[in-house]
């Protein structure tokens, strides 16, 4: 078992994920935290980009890998755009991989809405960068063979998104 | 198509990959200046042309697995985001051709679009 937040330093193996998600179950072959930062745009994608690179190194079929990649990349920019700050888990087991993407805030007040291709709430500046096309969250379900979505104004989403291992 | 050709084609500037001109071959391509389309649309090996200058685009490239990509409107990135692109060993060209020539051009040459699936694969249109 490998597991390790993004700093390289040992997680408590019982801790819940670091902004209080609920962790999945299954032991994990590997398991990773990244933390992500409100309009942190320097560092953006970067959670991904890492994510790609020990899906690969794990030696997971390309096809597995670019879709962890691409719903982490989404979730990442959700977060930087959207939330306060959260945090992403790469949670590996023997079957699948797993995403979960949870934030402290602000919370979505609808999510079919939210679900809903091409409805964005990105402000003009964060469209000008080529963001806010509204197809963040259906990008990620459908990159994903499950995924789900609990959200509480005030509370905080949380968006959970697993990719079988062919 | 080589990448030298599409270059030729579009009277495009190579920024990075001049040692790719004759390796790299492209057959398929999208347009789109909306990043999350580009990660539902594209597939490993597409070339992309784009409007986009940000590091964000170099990213999403990174992270969909692109084969090269097209500035297009006589847009130039900034040397930190070039500096990206060879990192990462993704071709950058530059051409002054607006969006809609740009693919216009490379449909006509041979280059198939790709499509969006609703399993969240792409395949390669047919021309």
């Amino acid at each position: 078992m490998y597991r390790k937040n993004d700093n390289g330093q040992a997680m408590d193996p019982a801790e819940v994920t670091p902004c209080g998600a609920a962790r999945p179950s299954s032991e994990p072959v590997l398991e990773m935290s990244f933390e992500v930062g409100h309009y942190d745009f320097a560092a953006a994608g970067e959670a991904a980009s890492k994510i790609k690179q020990v899906l690969r190194k794990l030696g997971m079929a390309p096809d597995v890998v670019r879709r962890a990649a691409v719903a982490a990349y989404e979730a990442e920019m959700n977060l930087v755009i959207h939330s306060v700050g959260g945090s992403i888990l790469l949670h590996v087991d023997t079957e699948k991989v797993t995403l979960v993407s949870c934030d402290e805030g602000p919370g979505m007040p609808d999510i079919s809405l939210a679900m809903k291709e091409g409805y964005s709430t990105a402000p003009d500046e964060i469209r000008e960068m080529g963001f806010g096309a509204g197809m963040g969250l259906p990008n990620m379900k459908r990159c994903s063979d499950s995924f789900s979505i609990e959200s509480e104004v005030g509370r905080g989403t949380t968006v959970t998104a697993s990719i079988r291992i062919a | 198509m080589k990448l030298a050709d599409i270059r030729d084609l579009l009277g495009a500037e190579v920024l990075v990959g001049e040692d790719k001109l004759s390796t790299v071959e492209i057959d398929m391509a999208c347009g789109s200046d909306l990043i999350s389309d580009v990660l539902a649309f594209c597939h490993d090996n597409t070339l992309l042309c784009t409007g986009l200058v940000t590091a964000q685009i170099v990213r999403t490239a990174e992270i969909a697995g692109l084969s090269t990509i097209i500035f297009v409107r006589g847009k130039r990135p900034e040397e930190s985001v070039i500096e990206m692109g060879r990192a990462a060993g993704i071709p950058m060209l530059a051409t002054d051709l607006p969006l809609f020539e740009t693919c216009g051009l490379l449909f006509r040459a041979g280059v198939g679009g790709i499509r969006l699936c609703a399993d969240g694969s792409s395949r390669s249109g047919e021309i």
